[in-house]
């Protein structure tokens, strides 16, 4: 099945490696997709795939930016599969809504993370890459397979939409609003996973 | 002497100051994104994790029941 093995010592330092990544890729994912309990589900599908695919992994490159990859195919793919839908509006919205917010914080990260969550994906993934991943635009790109400059775009638009919701309050509270901000996301969805390869929609 | 500028947030240093026009556009809310995500990235690792990491090393070579 497997082209060339790998060896003991590049297995280990792979799995080094990914260890060392899977915090990261449990923030990005809990970005992502919001649900605690989703979003480990997904890290660990995204530790399977990578430890399965490690003989395409080139060493000495980026782990972190490697599995980012996979984490967000995963992600798209279970979204299209409407993995997370249905359960969105009221999980979602449950949690964040309880979820205890630091009073030092001038914006809570209850807050922002619900305003993040009303994002398309598209522009979540950028801004959570560039914004909270510390990624740069390139390596954004890269991860995300398009230009710089849609990387810059979008996190421009991710950008202005947080201020438009932070800064002037204007953050949806529950279930209504993030039903309608979900649609929004499975409609710009479809056409980010149209282009990226077609999974069958079982 | 040495009023420091402003906070540093660990790991995510420089870029604070690079151009002015940045640094004007870079909203409050910026730091909370940064540190949604170093909240999760410093969470203890759940033990479901540690269990999926040891079972990869075990070989699983197709035929395995």
């Amino acid at each position: 099945m497997s082209k060339r093995e790998r060896s003991a010592a590049e297995k280990a330092d792979f799995k080094r490696e990914l260890t060392e990544v899977v915090p990261h890729l449990r923030a990005f994912a809990r970005g992502l997709c919001g649900r605690p309990d989703m979003a480990d589900d997904l890290v660990q599908e995204t530790m399977l795939k990578a430890w399965a695919a490690q003989d395409r992994f080139e060493p000495g490159t980026s782990m972190r930016a490697w599995t980012f990859v996979i984490l967000r195919n995963a992600y798209l793919t279970d979204m299209r599969r409407n993995k997370f839908r249905g359960e969105y509006d009221e999980g979602v919205a449950e949690r964040i809504l309880t979820a205890p917010a630091s009073q030092e914080e001038p914006i809570h990260l209850s807050d922002m993370h619900r305003a993040l969550l009303t994002l398309p994906p598209e522009r979540r993934e950028a801004l959570l890459l560039v914004g909270a991943g510390g990624f740069s635009y390139e390596e954004a790109a890269n991860i995300c397979d398009c230009a710089i400059g849609t990387i810059k775009s979008r996190v421009g638009r991710a950008r202005s939409a947080l201020n438009a919701m932070l800064e002037e309050g204007n953050i949806p509270q529950r279930s209504g609003d993030d039903a309608t901000a979900h649609r929004a996301i499975l409609e710009e969805l479809d056409a980010v996973a149209a282009g990226n390869g077609h999974g069958a929609t079982s | 002497m040495a009023k420091n500028t402003n906070s540093s947030a660990p790991g995510h240093s420089q870029t604070a100051d690079k151009t002015s026009a940045q640094a004007k556009a870079t909203p409050e809310w910026a730091d909370g994104l940064r540190k949604l995500y170093d909240s999760v990235v410093e969470e203890p690792l759940p033990d479901s994790f540690m269990d999926l990491l040891s079972k990869l090393d075990e070989p699983q070579d197709g035929d395995q029941a």
